[in-house]
């Protein structure tokens, strides 16, 4: 069995509402100096057998299609060891 | 003839019967279509109502544009089908790829609700036509995830081709680039809005009845494309 791990968060120039929520609450709980927080989102995929060239591929164009919105969205796909 | 108009339900879907009502009210024929049906049954239009398809899921429509109806809607919006997508189906036009641009959450984290003031900026589309450019209506507006973004080339795009088809007026409820509330494709056959036509339709339960004039519209753009006979 494989894992893969696939990592999906917005777009720099994209507005994140709840990151900048999350910076108010860190400085309420104590904790200084964060000046930004970004808020993803991530995908942990149990696959059945090898990971091989051809699975990774059909992996990243679920990720740019499904898992993501390119609009809005940049991912990165990683395979556990 | 009367037109028949085509309204998807997925599950999850809140406004396909004041959609379906909608389209009654403006002198069309309302048909029922279903997600997992991969089938438009020969509508003349369709309208994606508002709601939460797929309960939100991973992102507001992109479960729904896979359903085995979309596959069919995307071909035959592309060959020309008007469609209306009104909140979370204008979120499901965007993840389809009909639209430009993307939904996200509103910039103040906060559902909200409430009778939106609009201005129309276009009346050529298949879904504005009965209005007049620079008209204010008043219709409802709810959504927690209605902020309409996109790059900045896009905006200046839907800008210079007039593709903006109304604009929030007064306030701008949930952080949208340069107040846009509606946008339209190229050809004017698909239109996505956040606000619900849908839900001002009659006196006794809208704040007006301007939403009206969407499903007016569409009836007499057929018309007038020689779809239907007067």
């Amino acid at each position: 069995m494989a894992i893969v791990v696939v990592d999906v968060a917005l777009k720099p120039e994209i507005l994140d509402p709840q990151g900048r929520a999350i910076v108010g609450a860190l400085g309420r709980v104590g904790l200084e100096g964060v000046s930004d927080v970004r808020q993803g989102k991530q995908f942990v995929l149990n696959i059945d057998g090898d990971v091989d060239e051809a699975k990774l591929a059909q992996i990243n164009e679920i990720a740019a299609t499904l898992l993501s919105n390119p609009v809005i969205e940049d991912f990165t796909v990683q395979v556990r060891p | 003839m009367t037109p028949r108009v085509g309204v998807i339900t997925f599950p999850g879907s809140l406004d396909d019967k004041d959609a379906a009502r909608a389209v009654r009210l403006a002198g069309g024929e309302s048909v029922s279509l279903w997600h997992a049906d991969a089938d438009l049954h020969s509508v003349d239009a369709v309208v994606l109502p508002g709601g939460f398809s797929y309960g939100d899921y991973l992102r507001c429509g992109a479960i729904a544009k896979f359903a085995p109806v979309m596959g069919k809607l995307v071909d035959a919006a592309n060959g020309g089908l008007p469609v209306l997508g009104i909140c979370n189906g204008f979120q499901v036009l965007t993840e389809s790829h009909l639209l430009p641009g993307a939904l996200t959450r509103n910039d103040h984290l906060h559902f909200i609700c409430r009778d939106q003031k609009l201005r129309i900026e276009n009346n050529s589309s298949m879904w504005t036509s009965d209005f007049e450019v620079g008209q204010e209506i008043l219709i409802p507006l709810k959504n927690g995830e209605g902020g309409y973004v996109a790059d900045e080339v896009t905006l200046d795009e839907l800008e210079g081709e007039g593709r903006v088809i109304a604009r929030y007026l007064e306030l701008n409820p949930n952080g949208s680039r340069r107040d846009i509330a509606g946008i339209t494709n190229e050809r004017g056959n698909v239109v996505g809005i956040m606000p619900h036509p849908e839900h001002a339709v009659e006196k006794l339960t809208g704040p007006t009845t301007d939403g009206l004039g969407f499903f007016t519209s569409l009836l007499s753009s057929l018309v007038n494309n020689g779809k239907i006979s007067a």
